[in-house]
């Protein structure tokens, strides 16, 4: 059971194999320290469990993507799920045909040998399994179909930009989609000579014969190409974007595991950045896309260029280029963590800026008494947004709530801006000052009126009290009945700023508290859809007049039901839509001290 | 269309001509954004007085007014580029757009506390105390310190506002003066990005504030406006000059509100496709053409096309008033 022609496949499953596993073994030796404890400490655990779910999810049914859209869920479905069939199918198939065993080959090129060798013997189920071989193949061949329409015209398959692809790319494509059409072809030629195959198969070997093809000569050519076909896309797969079908399952196991990027990059980094399809989904929601149509710098390229050393020139003016707003993030399939990569790039090109003596005010920084008391952190945006300090103290008032408006008159930012840019240790050293005068206070709860400090507080600080955005305190104070409201007459719509929502996963709490205040209109792009407000501190490139088109969209989306209000929950998106002027804004608090009776 | 001064000079000398003229103003009176002032740059003349003055142009025989007209319709009467236009429901040959500005709204820079804390006023808000003579502190004393800030959404990138309203450098100055007129011992803090005194007297004006009324001028912007529990604004500056970060509390913190184009100018100048930058109106060319527009027999004069003083609209007006007479000549 041996022919030559196998020889192109084979070899590309070998390289594939090497390469893979060389590739694997070095990123995985990269992995920094904690990532390394984290993956020995539960590499065994349960964990495995929602691994193995996800990936059989992901990695072949492609659930979200089905999500984002029914006929691209389809197209990737049938390529990956088919072809795993195929493949599983196939090798069941070869081992009830040849009882004596096979090489490995033979369950790949299986319609080839089966009337040729002795060893390949009749078995009960045969003209079963030729059907199913069949429509399997039928099932792939719909996808591949698909995914050349999309090619022409991908808006029915819901992208309206599709990823722009480098040359290996491009060849291991052409590669791929030659595998099925010779297959079925090569197929359909032996069936013609010796009558054997499904019902697709024996009607191609009929339609070869109705041409006039009696025992067709280039069967076995078209065999020769399908394996040629095979063995470039296995033996390009690992420089290609193919690699994402077997990285997006160590990913999902490791991402399961509790693996989480880090300040830099590292071995996991390079899961996350293979693991990426470039599917393209994360470039149309983009509304640096939508509103400026900048379509070069979204995740999918800036992974690109993080991942090629000789593209590296460009990923820095591609990281800056974001408003780190997590739309992308919200909508991309396989989940790369794209905001710490793009930090990770932020702090590589930043390495340089230092300023060892901006922070010698830290020191003249007092401590706070709050014991027993709430401690409240407007925030240094909202410090430009007095409106809302205000009324949040009106609230902690009428509670009669005991509390410590901590930067009242001194303060220390949460260090999250610096962050965002990629200042590392900068922001580390007001985060341990403020850390330490935290804990110092005796504080019991710290409330914070600004997104970015909340995000700031509970993902990277490790305070020893509960943090809660106002719109989750104010939530528990109408519900504990420590402030009365009223519900007015006015009618609101929300928007979700993007720290807080996508950011921080709090969607309900603001608008339970909307409802208890006026009347809460839906809009038709909100919670984790919601647009950014174009002035996150996430893009330092953008200029104003750009930040405003932005803008303008999220106040169009939000303006749409014409409500009397626009509420929202961050002081800085707050002023970004009244600067536009469009039509009156306020803060959830700020509805809520006006309801309050 | 407006009677403002603009509008005001150009009828009057339009009707001095013999040409028939309907002035539409939208307001219940004319020169509204006079009539709210006590005394008018450099020279401190009666507001009202000069209002009065420029009133009785409008009394000529050739001149209908018709107020609390809100203009809805401007289309030319006809394909023909001279056939004239309509106006609502009238016919005319030539239409002249003088519908003027408005200031900006201060709610929109929040970090200064207005609509927020008692203590912090726009200029208008000034001007309507100087002109009835009562000066007071939120809580009804008289004020020990005021403070001013220059630029409110004017020269301000973040509002979208870029330009210069040109005339509120003058005002502080001006008001500055006229508040230590009334109360000697108040302190007056001007705070300016830079003073911009271009105007024939005012670097004098400038110079009798400081060394007559010893009202203080700071180089640097108020980043943000508090509230103090006594009702006054604690404010957060930077002395640009001395490179020092500041605080300062005062009775009264004075918003030096930029001129934005009205509403009347934003939607007739769409519907007239002359919008131009900013919503205000835009001619021909700045230099030469300056009250004339790319359609026939539509013409532009005064705030409407920028940030102008009274002085410089008259002036406008009466020049539009001559662009009109002489494309009638040439018809
Ligand atoms: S980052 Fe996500 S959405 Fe973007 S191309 Fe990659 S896999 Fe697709
Ligand atoms: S985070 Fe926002 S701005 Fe940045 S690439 Fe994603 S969608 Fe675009
Ligand atoms: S006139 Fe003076 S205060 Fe007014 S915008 Fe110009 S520089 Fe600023």
């Amino acid at each position: 059971m041996f022919d030559l022609f196998v020889l192109p496949f084979c070899i590309g499953v070998l390289a594939l194999l090497v390469i893979s596993v060389v590739k694997y073994w070095l990123w995985i030796s990269k992995f920094d320290g904690r990532q390394r404890v984290v993956v020995l400490r539960n590499m065994l655990s349960w964990k495995f469990l929602p691994a193995v779910w996800e990936a059989v999810r992901e990695s072949l049914l492609h659930w979200r993507i089905t999500k984002h859209n029914v006929i691209l869920g389809y197209m990737h479905r049938s390529l990956a799920f088919g072809w795993f069939l195929l493949i599983v199918v196939g090798a069941v198939q070869a081992i009830l045909a040849c009882p004596d065993g096979h090489p490995f080959y033979v369950a790949i090129f299986f319609n080839y040998f089966e009337p040729r060798s002795p060893k390949v013997v009749p078995f009960a189920q045969a003209p079963l399994y030729a059907a199913l071989m069949d429509a399997l193949l039928l099932y792939v061949l719909s996808g591949l179909f698909l995914a050349m329409f999309k090619k022409i015209w991908s808006k029915p398959l819901g992208m309206k930009k599709t990823t722009k692809h480098n040359l290996t790319d491009r060849v291991t494509k052409a590669a791929l989609w030659s595998i099925f059409p010779l297959r079925l072809l090569a197929e359909g030629a032996t069936s013609a000579n010796y009558h054997n195959g499904g019902f697709l198969v024996s009607a191609v070997g009929d339609l070869f014969t109705a041409m006039g093809f009696e025992n067709p000569v280039f069967e076995y050519q078209l065999w020769l190409f399908y394996s040629l076909a095979l063995g470039i896309f296995f033996s390009l797969m690992p420089f290609s974007r193919y690699m994402h079908i077997f990285t997006e399952v160590f990913l999902i196991y490791f991402r399961n595991l509790g693996v989480t990027e880090g300040h830099k990059k590292t071995g996991y980094s390079m899961f996350e950045m293979s693991a990426c399809s470039r599917c393209g989904i994360c470039i149309d929601n983009c509304p640096i896309n939508r509103e400026l149509d900048i379509s070069n710098i979204q995740g999918v390229y800036l992974l690109q260029t993080v991942r090629n050393k000789d593209l590296w020139h460009r990923a820095e003016a591609i990281a800056n280029n974001c408003m780190v707003c997590g739309r992308c993030s919200e909508e991309c399939p396989v989940g790369v963590d794209l905001a710490t990569i793009r930090r990770q790039v932020r702090t590589e090109s930043n390495r340089s800026v230092d300023n060892p003596h901006g922070y010698g005010y830290l020191a003249k920084v007092h401590p706070f008494n709050a014991i027993g008391r709430v401690a409240y952190f407007g925030g240094c945006m909202s410090r430009l947004t007095p409106g809302i300090t205000e009324a949040m103290e009106k609230i902690f008032q009428a509670a009669g709530q005991p509390y410590w408006y901590v930067d009242k008159e001194q303060s220390i930012c949460c260090g999250r801006p610096l962050l965002q840019q990629g200042f590392i240790r900068q922001a580390d050293s007001l985060r341990r000052k403020n850390q330490e005068m935290f804990a110092q206070s005796g504080a019991t709860l710290l409330v914070t009126s600004c997104p970015i400090c909340y995000q700031s507080f509970v993902k990277e600080y490790n305070l020893n009290i509960p943090v809660m955005h106002h719109t989750e305190y104010i939530k528990s104070l109408i519900a504990d009945g420590r402030i009365k409201v009223s519900k007015g007459a006015q009618s609101v719509t929300y928007h979700d700023p993007c720290e807080l929502g996508r950011g921080c996963g709090i969607y309900e709490p603001p608008r339970t508290v909307l409802k208890s205040v006026a009347t809460l209109l839906p809009i038709k792009e909100e919670a984790g859809k919601s647009l950014c407000c174009g002035f996150n501190l996430g893009n330092t490139t953008l200029g104003v007049e750009q930040q405003a088109l932005i803008r303008n969209a999220a106040l169009d989306n939000l303006l749409a039901p014409s409500p009397d209000v626009v509420a929202t929950a961050c002081p800085m998106c707050k002023k970004a839509f009244a600067r536009a002027d469009r039509a009156p804004v306020m803060d959830v608090a700020e509805l809520v001290a006006k309801q309050l009776v | 269309m407006g009677a403002g001064p603009a509008g005001i000079e150009a009828a009057a000398a339009l009707a001095a001509s013999g040409c028939g003229v309907v002035v539409f103003e939208k307001n219940e009176r004319p020169l509204s954004n006079i009539t709210d002032k006590a005394c008018l740059f450099p020279n401190f003349e009666s507001a009202d007085t000069v209002a009065a003055q420029l009133l009785a142009k409008l009394s000529h025989p050739n001149i209908s007014l018709q107020c609390g007209h809100d203009v809805s319709c401007i289309t030319s009467a006809g394909t023909d580029p001279a056939a004239g236009w309509r106006v609502d429901d009238e016919s005319f040959d030539a239409v002249l757009l003088a519908t003027g500005y408005t200031t900006f709204n201060a709610k929109r820079k929040e970090e200064l506390g207005y609509g927020i804390y008692p203590g912090v006023h726009t200029s208008l808000e000034l001007e309507q105390m100087i002109r009835n003579k009562e000066i007071r502190n939120s809580i009804s004393n008289l004020p020990k310190r005021i403070v001013f800030l220059q630029c409110v959404g004017s020269r301000d990138e973040k509002t979208g506002n870029h330009y210069c309203s040109k005339l509120c450098c003058v005002t502080a100055v001006k008001q500055a003066i006229e508040v230590k007129k009334l109360l000697p011992s108040v302190e007056a803090y001007v705070f300016y990005m830079d003073l911009r005194m271009w105007g024939q007297h005012y670097e004098e004006l400038y110079r009798t504030a400081q060394q007559e009324y010893g009202v203080k001028f700071v180089r640097g912007r108020i980043s943000e406006a508090g509230g103090t529990f006594d009702g006054r604004v604690q404010i957060k500056a930077e002395d640009t000059l001395l490179g020092l970060p500041l605080r300062m509390t005062s009775d009264l913190l004075v918003l030096m509100v930029g001129m934005e184009s009205s509403d009347g100018t934003r939607r007739l100048s769409t519907l007239c496709d002359i919008c131009g930058d900013y919503g205000f109106a835009q001619s021909l060319d700045p230099h030469l053409r300056d009250n004339l527009t790319p359609r026939q027999g539509l013409f532009v004069a005064g705030a409407c096309k920028r940030p102008m003083t009274l002085t410089d609209s008259v002036v406008d007006g009466r020049s539009a008033a001559f662009a009109i007479l002489s494309a009638a000549d040439n018809k």
